[in-house]
């Protein structure tokens, strides 16, 4: 289609104003979040309440006053590690179903790691310390679909989620055998690598359990994009994710760009452990996960598996999250739920890379 | 006079930026073989997406035996004897022939149960009115690439297309089966039905066509009746400019290659692949390429052409043997390895291998030499940036936008960036596998001479083409590859089609050295 482009021979840059790709990244989610808007409002009038006034107590108790937000910015830092997982993974052509499990491990470890430390020792270290033990944690259970699926084919969807039951076992084995507190279903507190909260930077935000986490969640972020669109090894994954056979023509290992991405996978899941061991409860408590690791499924896909609008998804389902809480008085909290689904399959119809993935590579034939 | 099969006027359709049809028109007379050329991009395709009811042009006037049907629907094109033949298969090959065929009408008892033996005897009679021959039970994933054709055909036939759209049909298949299909099309056109033809290939228009429609940069050039025009006239109205045929010209034997090192060729001893179900497609194939020689390869397709190259390539495993890339023992070597070794590789495949299509130009053009453009890690966009510009000047890619992706490029164009990075980097071998294939005219001529060149500089280059003009033109050497083995290799001054011919369809054995 190149025979518009006769006259002249001076270079042109610009593909596409950047305009135009901020609609075609911005368009699906927006259709997505208003289709939920109107789904939500058939359901609260079904309740016989009023919408605009639940929308209302629901902006209200989340954005509106400081405990709220600072407990959306909670829920959404969790969320932004998980999506984040996810998303990196489908860079690479892989779909990590093992977020659960992932954050649930590096939870596990971090809280290990705190409780092995010395009373007292510096933030500076210990932090640290506490996420590269849940990093690794993630990673080896992220690296186990990894090999399976490099060295014998397994999918990466089925070995994911089975481990997910395992690990989850396993934890709950650990924890309701060995370490438990007496009576309860969780670690002693730990005492190193606590994170400070919002709170005891800005006392309006007294009550939340925001913290420090989540500016581990930004770097975090900022980190995978350089590396996605910056680094070699970025080229190299998104390559493999796109069209494994060409990559493979390009003198790229397939397998070993799939091992390392489900491994870091892992490592970004394990590593949102902390937002809760070391930022809020400061013990690993059997169960903590609660959905977070598969929530962060649809926000990798609202997000369009781009890290800010990664950062940007998981900010909207904690606020639906929290939503929820607030205006439990008028309608089911679980009207959210139904709300998140809507959004959910919305915006999943039209994620290409979902599409890419769930139908394998993809040909297409010549214009 | 009766009205024109189809007569379109005016047509004009965008895409955002790209103007595809600009007043392209079209007529076309019942009952004739009516060739559509012009080079990639030229809005051939688009123009029979319109016809065919894909899309709806922005301006213009379409009519089907005299009835306007502008805008209409791909159901309205079907229902009104349009059959469009796709390029790329589009038959379930877990089903059979007559199950294919049948898809979305199937013949039922008692309207529950498909009536298998109607579907057959449908299309058995068919097949004999046609001449286009094929067993109805069999399964389509046993067919070969000729006989999947003919379904394809039999497919739009059975649903009553009159009016036949053929786009690129011979680009998969040998010259018996060029024939065959030739033989075909004139039996359906004596019927009376109306054929529109597709192609690149201008001996195929010269041979075959009654009308030629040309087009270039959107617009219709000319039509012309065929019996009035030379293959050469058309070439120049396609690119607008004079085009050397590389058919018949023939290499001089280069006196000493130049280069600043000795470069060594290719060596394959003894080699053996192994296909997916246990068969030899490789069998015990021994040759060399020297460094300032081009060495080609003809054979009809699946004779082990592709898996002999990618298993050169480092893409699939070799059973038995050696490779030496300059010196360079690869055998057991990655793909990395060998590109460190001097391997250079146009793969026939470029949009599954050849080409990331959502990368951008830019991004495609150091696919491989990813290392060479990055440091502590990390890609200097700068010189990416560079780079792009370089090979977009001296490649001629169009359009000159590096940040394009590579998907919104025409055939030729994307060709062109697979071609500019694998010659621009440093290597001593080449591996060419259909490098023109798909391309127009214009772009054709530049590769070749891209290859000459290369050829000129020393490097060793093995060349595989379904085109025997194209071997025939570029080739030192040539040997004919027939299941699995070389049945024959010979100084291309000795080779001609019919001679070549013969080997590949088997019907000789030779010497292979």
């Amino acid at each position: 289609m190149s025979a518009s482009v006769a006259s002249g021979r001076q270079l042109t840059f610009s593909a596409k104003p950047w305009r135009e790709h901020l609609e075609e990244a911005l368009f699906p989610p927006l259709v997505a979040l208003l289709v939920a808007l109107i789904c939500g409002d058939l359901l609260i009038l079904s309740y016989g309440q009023s919408p605009a006034a639940v929308y209302r107590l629901l902006l209200e108790g989340t954005w509106g006053n400081a405990y709220g937000f600072g407990q959306v910015l909670y829920k959404a830092t969790t969320l932004a590690f998980t999506g984040l997982a996810v998303s990196y993974g489908l860079r690479a052509g892989l779909f990590n179903i093992g977020g659960e499990s992932q954050l649930a491990a590096g939870g596990f470890a971090a809280a290990l790691a705190g409780l092995a430390l010395p009373v007292g020792a510096p933030l500076v270290i210990a932090l640290p310390l506490c996420m590269i033990a849940a990093g690794a944690a993630g990673g080896v259970v992220g690296a186990v679909p990894g090999y399976l699926r490099t060295r014998f084919g397994a999918h990466e969807v089925i070995t994911t989620i089975m481990l997910n039951f395992v690990v989850l076992a396993l934890l709950n084995w650990f924890i309701a055998g060995h370490l438990h507190v007496p009576e309860t279903l969780h670690t002693p507190e730990i005492h190193a690598g606590v994170l400070p909260r919002l709170a005891d930077i800005d006392s309006r935000f007294h009550g939340s359990a925001a913290n420090l986490a989540l500016v581990v969640a930004i770097v975090v972020a900022v980190a995978v994009w350089f590396y996605l669109f910056r680094a070699r090894g970025g080229y190299e994954l998104r390559a493999v994710g796109l069209q494994p056979d060409a990559a493979e023509y390009g003198g790229i290992s397939v397998g070993r760009v799939w091992m390392r991405a489900m491994t870091w996978s892992g490592v970004i899941a394990g590593v949102g452990g902390i937002n809760y061991v070391l930022g809020y409860k400061h013990y690993y408590e059997d169960g903590f996960a609660s959905g977070a690791g598969f929530l962060g499924i649809a926000v990798a896909l609202v997000g369009r598996n781009h890290p800010i609008g990664v950062l940007v998804a998981a900010f909207f389902f904690a606020t639906l999250s929290q939503g929820g809480l607030a205006i439990h008085a008028f309608v089911p909290k679980q009207m959210m739920d139904v709300l998140q689904g809507v959004v959910i399959i919305a915006v999943a119809m039209s994620v290409p890379e979902v599409t890419r993935v769930l139908r394998g590579a993809h040909r297409r034939s010549d214009a | 006079m009766s009205a024109p099969a189809v007569l379109m006027e005016g047509i004009d359709k965008s895409f955002g930026p790209v103007h595809a049809n600009r007043g392209a028109s079209l007529e076309v007379s019942k009952g004739e073989i009516h060739a559509l050329v012009g080079e990639n991009g030229a809005g051939k395709s688009t123009l029979m997406r319109i016809l065919g009811g894909l899309m709806k042009p922005d301006a213009g006037r379409v009519e089907v035996n005299g009835h306007d049907v502008t805008g209409w629907s791909t159901n309205d094109a079907i229902a009104a004897g349009i059959g469009v033949v796709h390029q790329h298969f589009m038959l379930v090959p877990t089903l059979s022939v007559a199950e294919n065929l049948v898809l979305g009408c199937e013949p039922k008892v008692r309207g529950i149960v498909m009536d298998y033996d109607k579907a057959s005897d449908d299309v058995r009679k068919l097949s004999n009115d046609t001449g286009l021959v094929i067993t109805p039970d069999r399964l389509v994933s046993d067919l070969s690439v000729g006989e999947a054709q003919r379904v394809e055909i039999l497919k739009v036939l059975f649903r009553g297309a009159r009016i036949l759209v053929l786009d690129e049909p011979t680009a998969v298949l040998s010259p018996p089966e060029v024939r065959e299909l030739w033989t075909v099309l004139r039996r359906l056109r004596d019927n009376g039905d109306t054929i529109v033809l597709i192609t690149h290939r201008l001996d195929e228009v010269v041979e075959l066509s009654d009308t030629i429609t040309v087009m270039r940069a959107g617009q219709t050039v000319a039509r012309i009746k065929t019996a009035d025009t030379t293959p050469a006239e058309i070439a120049r109205l396609m690119v607008g400019r004079e085009v050397s045929l590389s058919a018949g010209k023939r290499v001089q034997p280069l006196a000493q290659p130049t280069g600043p090192r000795p470069n060594q060729g290719l060596e394959v001893r003894n080699l053996t692949v192994m296909g997916s179900r246990g068969i030899r497609v490789v069998e015990d194939v021994s040759f060399s390429v020297k460094p300032g020689e081009i060495l080609g390869i003809a054979g009809v397709e699946g004779n082990g052409q592709t898996e002999l190259i990618e298993t050169l390539a480092g893409l699939r495993p070799v059973f038995a043997g050696d490779i030496v890339i300059d010196g360079v023992d690869v055998t057991r070597r990655t793909v990395a390895e060998r590109h460190t070794a001097g391997l250079s590789h146009i793969p026939e495949d470029r949009h599954r291998r050849g080409l990331i299509l959502e990368y951008t130009v830019a991004d495609n053009l150091i696919l491989g030499v990813e290392k060479l453009f990055s440091k502590h890690g990390v890609i200097d966009r700068d010189k990416v940036g560079q780079n792009a510009l370089h090979a977009i000047q001296s490649f001629d890619i169009r359009p000159p936008n590096p940040v394009l992706a590579a998907r919104a490029l025409s055939g030729g164009n994307q060709q062109k960036v697979v071609v500019a990075r694998e010659m621009g980097r440093g290597f001593s071998v080449l591996l060419a596998s259909q490098p023109t294939r798909g391309v127009d005219v214009g772009a054709i001529e530049f590769i070749h001479q891209q290859l000459l060149d290369a050829r000129e500089h020393g490097k060793a280059i093995l060349l595989v083409s379904a085109e025997l003009n194209e071997v025939l033109a570029l080739s030192d050497r040539i040997a004919v590859m027939y299941r699995g083995k070389f049945a024959v290799v010979m100084p291309s001054a000795e080779a001609s089609e019919e001679a070549l011919g013969e080997y590949m369809i088997g019907a000789k054995k030779g010497n292979a050295a």
